[in-house]
């Protein structure tokens, strides 16, 4: 067990979060089925024994990853081109355990690949999933990573993501919650090396009591480097959600750029989204840009649909679909992001998902 | 044949009053203007007829061939047969005008097989970019665009009576010379009625108003023939404002 105590919502990194809930001390360790879909070139480069570098945790959650990880680690070699995406898929069925993943993704000199992770369990697994994702791309690397959470009503979540990029090097981190009790990912994105770019992209939709809860971080360590987020969520019923979000400029960074715009749709009176958008910035000469907003669907939108003869519920559907049309339309082009789309459009309908 | 009767209706926005008493038939086949200075009532007309919420009916009614319009909600005044091409059209980011025409005939029962060859037909004939189809509803469309896109969606839901909202602001005169002869035409082949709602006689070299109604402080003031806007072009608004 770890000498490291439960976070509190007292600390800025867990505010408006669901901590206090959590008896961690009642969850026995679990395990995670996983798959791994891929071509057999691509499986090749796929292991789960490869003896990973240590990760300094934050908190208790990264420290007991570290000690009971199930570890799935990818490493590209030098030019390798991946040209189909690997998808791994967790999956958790019982109830009363705490369950930990870990991805390493090494994404070697000038080479591409694109993975996908799905967390899925049942809809009674009462039952914690904590997983850890580091994402390292070197010189001239392309990475696209799309994480899914698809898990049952009863399941929380406390994730970590952390995406280093290298000089020159592409790193695209997607992000689709739909499921889960509550739902924690913490999302950073860091670019040491001049030129390097990420973009963090997320659609984020809760009903019920759901809860998601996002912290993203754009860290600029390196001149002329290059961030743009996009999170977009929507709540329901008396669902909740939470973004917050900093893009740090370093001293170094001159000449970077960093956009983040988080727009969150309140779709319920009951519903309620928190967006806190924060800069940082510790050098001149550059370009940043920040944009949040939290509201119902508009007003004359939804008149213009219904004056076209279209019914409330279905003008409201159009409109949210669309709104996060621009997220999964930019997602990997794979059979089960259409499957996706119908996940929220049922959600919106009320059916139980 | 439809009827379209408005009698002594009156509108609040906001806790003031706009339209005090404003009375008007519309039957099949007519163009009726109504012509009013800035701040007469004219969108407030057009607002309240489709159901715009915080315009509230202090008083009067409005019934399509004997159904009280004002019972119903916008949807359902839509699906009955008005229409409302507005003055400034609302961007929907995301809503493909395919998807939102699809609903809108779902809605009226209607099929739509042929949903994607009609709309082409349609925007063919008015010069609307068949391209635009594709893109979000109104989402980056120049002026003329969003007129355009308005009056290809009439013509796809084939309403009973439309309502055109100060249709000349905005766009370019070859856009409205478009859209005014589509809306003319389909006063001939749908049979179409229309409430046609501006500030200036422009759009009446295409499309031609049967009768012209003055509308000032909230009032229809004078209602007389076509004969009426030429005046109007000479004299202007002031004679019948007080």
């Amino acid at each position: 067990m770890s000498t490291l105590a439960l976070p509190t919502v007292d600390e800025e990194i867990w505010r408006y979060s669901r901590i206090g809930e959590l008896d961690l001390g009642s969850f026995k360790l679990g395990k995670l089925s996983t798959k791994v879909d891929a071509l057999s070139d691509a499986k090749q480069i796929v292991s789960s024994t490869s003896k990973v570098a240590a990760r300094t945790s934050t908190d208790i959650f990264e420290e007991l990853n570290g000690q009971h990880a199930q570890l799935t680690a990818i490493a590209t070699a030098k030019n390798q081109v991946v040209a189909e995406p690997i998808v791994i898929t967790h999956f958790l069925d019982e109830s009363g355990v705490v369950a930990y993943s870990r991805l390493v993704v090494d994404a070697n000199e000038n080479s591409e690949v694109t993975i996908v992770e799905r967390f899925v369990s049942s809809a009674n697994a009462k039952s914690l999933v904590v997983p850890v994702v580091d994402i390292r791309a070197s010189q001239s690397a392309r990475v696209t990573y799309v994480a899914i959470n698809e898990l049952g009503a009863a399941t929380w979540q406390i994730g970590y993501q952390q995406a280093v990029g290298q000089r020159d090097s592409t790193m695209q981190m997607f992000t689709v919650a739909l499921g889960g009790d509550y739902a924690r990912m913490r999302a950073e994105v860091r670019l040491e090396g001049q030129g390097a770019s990420a973009q963090q992209v997320a659609l984020y939709f809760a009903d019920e009591n759901q809860m998601h809860d996002f912290r993203t971080l754009q860290d600029h360590a390196a001149p002329r480097t290059h961030s743009n987020l996009l999170f977009k969520g929507a709540v329901k019923d008396t669902a909740k959600s939470v973004y917050t979000g900093l893009i740090r400029i370093r001293e170094n960074a001159t000449k970077s750029e960093a956009f983040q715009t988080n727009r969150n749709l309140t779709l319920s009176n009951g519903a309620w989204a928190e967006s806190v958008p924060n800069l940082e910035i510790e050098t001149n000469d550059v370009k940043c840009s920040h944009a949040s907003t939290v509201g119902p669907i508009d007003e004359e939108q939804r008149f213009y649909l219904e004056s076209r003869g279209i019914q409330p519920e279905i003008a409201e559907r159009l409109v949210v679909l669309g709104f996060f049309d621009e997220v999964l339309n930019r997602l990997p082009a794979l059979p089960f992001i259409a499957g996706l789309r119908e996940l929220v459009s049922a959600k919106l309908l009320g059916a139980k998902s | 044949m439809t009827i379209l009767e408005i009698k002594n209706l009156a509108v609040s926005v906001g806790g003031s009053q706009i339209l005090n008493d404003v009375s008007l038939t519309i039957k099949s086949g007519e163009v009726h203007a109504v012509m009013g200075p800035n701040g007469a009532g004219k969108s407030t007309l057009s607002a309240a007829l489709m159901g715009k919420p915080g315009y509230v009916v202090t008083g009067g009614s409005v019934k399509l061939d004997g159904v009280d319009v004002l019972a119903l909600p916008t949807w359902q005044r839509a699906t009955a047969g008005l229409h409302l091409i507005m003055q400034y059209p609302t961007e929907i980011p995301g809503v493909m005008l395919q998807d939102a025409m699809s609903a809108a005939l779902d809605a009226r029962k209607r099929d739509t097989t042929n949903l994607r060859s009609l709309i082409a037909t349609e925007a063919t004939r008015i010069s609307f970019d068949t391209e635009l189809v594709d893109r979000a509803v109104n989402v980056d469309f120049s002026g003329g665009e969003k007129k355009r896109n308005e009056t290809v969606q009439l013509a796809v839901l084939q309403p009973k009576i439309a309502i055109l909202d100060e249709l000349d602001s905005g766009l370019d005169i070859d856009a409205l010379r478009d859209c005014a002869q589509r809306v003319e035409d389909a006063t001939r082949e749908m049979n179409l009625g229309v409430l046609v709602i501006t500030h200036y006689s422009r759009l009446f070299e295409q499309l031609k108003p049967d009768f012209v109604h003055i509308l000032t402080n909230g009032r229809i003031v004078k209602s007389a023939g076509p004969e009426l806007a030429d005046e109007l072009e000479v004299t202007g608004y002031s004679a019948y404002s007080n």
